[in-house]
């Protein structure tokens, strides 16, 4: 039942992918996107990663994902137009790609032959408790530093974004 | 003792006329000039009489060690100064003729600019020459050989703002240059055969070296010192600087290249007696350069208009004379001929300068004529120069010319004779000049008056001296260093050198005085030789162009286009360039496309991954 | 129909090798496309990706400290985003231009 639950939600997940990657208008790709970002929360379900999986969906498919729609809508991206330059890319990365695909699929399976199934409901400490104890007994000061970074992001942001003031 | 003295006194006067004086009054910086000089004179005499060397003592060496200077390995050497009766002489000469020559530079140099400036410098040579006489080790007597010759460069290019006065300091210091690397080999050979460059250690040790069979070396040491000794004492091949140093002011004539500097080479060569002594090889180079360069200049002199240069090549004759002398073994004959020389050439320099101020600046012979009844006091010192010089006895000069001719005649008969001849051209020449100068009519258009007295009386110390001053026994005072050779049966010698000296007056007498138009017609009759002669050899025209020429040209071409324009400009400007072309091509790669940038970093990214894997393992 | 052979549960490695498909194509969607807001989202592809990677590796080790690093990222992933998009609306005030190959003013 597992397996099974993996294989659709991966299958999901690549299509959108590759729908994500050749589309042409960017909403396109923007819905692609959150197609995506729903198949891995059930992914890291499957996992035992509750709190990660909501976090997923509320915080990437909920506010990033917006974000970007409201940019594309404020800019009125139109469209991308196919020029000849593409194709020469497309010789020349493709093989690259492929070859990253195979390296990394070779290493995984080299080290992790036939590493331990994975059981749904076999790892319990993705709850909420377990995961802010650890965040904060034992990454707090990461944790502090990434409510500042946060802090900048907005100003900057703001700073960036504005009217100019004449 | 303290002989540090010496050297020190005139020292202190280089130092006070040389920081203060710009400042001070002429009849200052004379009475610290002089004054040092005096001082230092009476400090050699205290010094020697206490030594008792005025009545039969000094038989070794006095030293005072002052302080280590170099101690490396088993090489050990000290500041020291000695005294010994070959230093006594040295220093009596120098200080004494030095001193009477400072009271009349004080009244030649009164019209001329730089007063301050020449006493400073003459000052320091006094100090360096003292130094070179009482240094107890070859590397003292070279500290004060170079500064002697730098001080040489320094008072010939005196009148600095005429081009060829600074040629003659140039060509003084670099001749004497060629000179002084012999000689620095021979300090390196001394060290590594002797082990010490001490008088003491090294004499000590060249005694016990085997007469005979001699090593190689020490003829090798022999002959670097003679190639020093013929740069700073002007023999052949390296006399050419002393014609051309007469640029210099006519006192500076007299000191140093008269009277103490040329003779260094003299002192040193007589200090080195024991190891030469133990090359009869390199003794005969000495005498065969000797003889060769008396007979050599003395020839250039017959024809020389200015007054000066006839009195220099006289100088590189006489010079020749001494070493002479040395070569045959005679050391303290030689010794005895620095002496006298000493006195009368620098008399006749003197005497000469006196004619040039009393003439204002002329010093060619044939502007001259008739001043014996104008300016009579130089007339008669330098007529008393003139017999000394020219060995008639008992003058001063035919002691010393005697002595070394007999100690010819010993040794080879044709270098007595040769010396003969040369005694002959030496009466002439510079009795020709004496009657060139003071006979016959006056054919200058200035107005010649006699000198001060502060001129003129050095000049008549300076005639008694050269009267007299061969009866001052210097070789039975040298005895103990130099033992006196047994003398020969061969009185007739000294008859045919008188009478070569004063054969030799006689004809110029001939030709100068009574029928003066005959030297013209027997230049005429022999026109080439005349032309030879007058042009020195044209010896300064080969060194020239075989020499000085290839030189300039190949400094010029190869290192100054070749290495340093073309090697070192182009390796630096080569590292310039290289760094802008890497540069240039590096930028290539700054394309400004962001996505060729994400294209890099996933190559690299993939080459990173397979080198983790392959090598490192994945782990 | 014969069963098919498919395994009870999907062993570990599989979410590795998913996890690296999605890399590429986000890297693939970087490298190739012209829009910038389309790269963007490529890069928050290649971000995900590697968050799935964490917390698959964080099941085997069976601990949560791929979960919180995962959280993380996703805080930077956040706040990337919105200044990403402030300079990309920047860009475009500037440039009137979505492309990427317009913005080479660094070029040499």
């Amino acid at each position: 039942m597992d397996a099974i639950l993996f294989l659709l939600f991966a299958a999901i997940a690549v299509v959108c992918a590759i729908n994500l990657v050749l589309q042409s208008h960017p909403i396109s790709s923007a819905l692609s996107l959150v197609g995506v970002m729903g198949s891995l929360a059930v992914l890291y379900l499957l996992l035992g990663g509750e709190f990660i999986a909501m976090a997923q969906l509320i915080v990437y498919a909920g506010a990033i994902m917006v974000l970007f729609i409201f940019v594309i809508m404020l800019l009125n991206a139109g469209t991308e137009l196919k020029t000849k330059r593409h194709l020469w890319g497309m010789y020349a990365g493709v093989p690259l790609l492929l070859a990253l695909v195979g390296v990394v699929g070779y290493i995984v399976h080299d080290v992790l032959p036939a590493s331990g199934a994975v059981v749904f409901g076999s790892f319990q400490h993705g709850n909420p408790e377990d995961i802010g104890k650890n965040l904060f007994v034992n990454y707090l000061l990461p944790f502090e530093v990434t409510s500042v970074l946060i802090l900048v992001a907005i100003v900057g942001a703001i700073v960036l974004a504005r009217k100019e003031v004449d | 003792m303290q002989l540090w003295l010496i050297p020190i006194l005139p020292l202190i006067g280089f130092l006070l006329n040389g920081l203060f004086g710009r400042k001070l009054s002429k009849p200052v910086v004379s009475a610290i000039a002089a004054g040092s000089v005096l001082l230092s004179f009476l400090w050699v005499l205290k010094t020697l009489s206490g030594l008792g060397a005025f009545s039969g003592g000094l038989d070794s060496a006095y030293t005072e060690h002052y302080y280590t200077w170099i101690q490396s390995g088993a090489l050990n050497i000290g500041v020291d100064f000695a005294i010994d009766r070959l230093t006594a002489v040295m220093l009596m000469i120098v200080t004494g003729v030095g001193f009477l020559i400072h009271v009349y530079a004080v009244g030649y140099m009164d019209h001329e600019g730089g007063f301050y400036r020449f006493f400073a410098y003459l000052n320091l040579f006094m100090f360096f020459m003292l130094v070179l006489v009482l240094g107890a080790n070859y590397l003292l007597l070279f500290v004060g050989w170079e500064g002697v010759g730098l001080c040489s460069y320094l008072l010939i290019g005196f009148y600095f703002l005429e081009k060829y006065a600074t040629d003659a300091g140039n060509k003084a210091f670099i001749v004497n240059r060629i000179g002084d690397f012999g000689f620095s080999l021979a300090v390196f050979l001394i060290a590594i055969h002797f082990g010490s460059l001490d008088f003491g250690k090294v004499f000590a040790q060249a005694k016990d070296l085997p007469v005979e069979s001699a090593p190689g070396w020490v003829t090798a040491i022999c002959l670097l010192l003679l190639v020093g000794a013929t740069g700073k004492s002007a023999q052949i091949p390296l006399y050419v600087w002393l014609p051309d140093a007469m640029a210099g002011p006519t006192p500076v004539s007299a000191l140093i290249h008269a009277a103490t500097m040329v003779t260094a080479g003299v002192y040193m060569i007589a200090r080195s007696s024991s190891i030469f002594l133990h090359s009869a090889f390199a003794l005969d180079i000495v005498a065969i350069v000797g003889v060769t360069t008396a007979f050599f200049a003395a020839t250039i002199g017959l024809a020389q208009n200015d007054i000066k240069k006839v009195f220099a090549y006289s100088t590189v004759s006489q010079l020749g004379y001494m070493f002479l002398a040395l070569g045959t073994g005679a050391f303290s004959a030689g010794i005895f001929h620095v002496m006298t020389h000493a006195f009368f050439k620098a008399l006749l320099f003197l005497g000469a300068g006196s004619v040039i101020h009393a003439l204002g600046g002329d010093q060619d012979l044939r502007n001259m004529g008739g001043l014996r009844t104008k300016i009579p006091i130089t007339f008669a010192t330098l007529m008393c120069a003139g017999v000394a010089i020219a060995g008639v006895p008992p003058f001063s000069g035919y002691h010393s010319k005697d002595a070394i001719l007999s100690a010819a005649y010993q040794h080879a008969p044709w270098m007595y004779w040769v010396g003969v001849i040369t005694a002959f051209m030496t009466a002439f020449y510079v009795f020709r000049a004496l009657f060139l100068c003071f006979f016959g009519e006056y054919r200058g258009h200035h107005h010649p008056h006699e000198s001060p007295a502060i001129m003129w009386i050095p000049l008549a110390v300076l005639a008694a001296l050269s009267l007299g001053g061969g009866y001052i026994n210097i070789p039975k005072f040298l005895e103990p260093m130099f033992p006196l050779a047994e003398e020969g049966g061969n009185e007739w010698t000294v008859y045919v050198s008188i009478a070569a000296g004063v054969g030799g007056i006689a004809l110029a007498f001939l030709f100068y005085v009574v029928a003066p138009s005959l030297p013209e017609a027997i230049a005429n009759a022999f026109r080439p030789i005349y032309t030879l002669i007058y042009n020195k050899y044209f010896v300064d025209e080969f060194y020239d162009a075989t020499v000085v020429n290839p030189a300039i040209d190949g400094s010029r071409t190869l290192l100054w286009r070749g290495a340093d324009a073309t090697v070192i400009d182009g390796a630096v400007n080569g590292i310039g360039k290289t760094a802008r072309a890497v540069g240039g091509v590096l930028k290539l790669a700054q394309s400004g496309y962001i996505r060729s940038y994400a294209a890099w970093v996933v190559a690299g990214s993939i080459a990173v991954i397979l080198v983790m894997a392959l090598w490192g393992g994945a782990r | 129909m014969p069963p098919l052979p498919i395994p009870e549960a999907a062993p570990l490695s599989w979410y590795l090798i998913l996890s690296a498909i999605l890399f590429v194509l986000g890297v693939a969607g970087f490298l190739f496309r012209r829009n910038i807001i389309t790269v963007f989202m490529s890069i928050e592809l290649m971000l995900n990706a590697v968050n799935l990677s964490f917390v698959s590796f964080s099941y085997k080790l069976k601990q949560n400290d791929g979960h919180i690093f995962s959280f993380f990222v996703m805080v930077v992933a956040a706040a990337e985003a919105a200044v990403g998009l402030a300079i990309i609306l920047t860009v475009f005030k500037n440039r009137q231009t979505l492309e990427i190959d317009e913005v080479s003013s660094l070029k040499n």
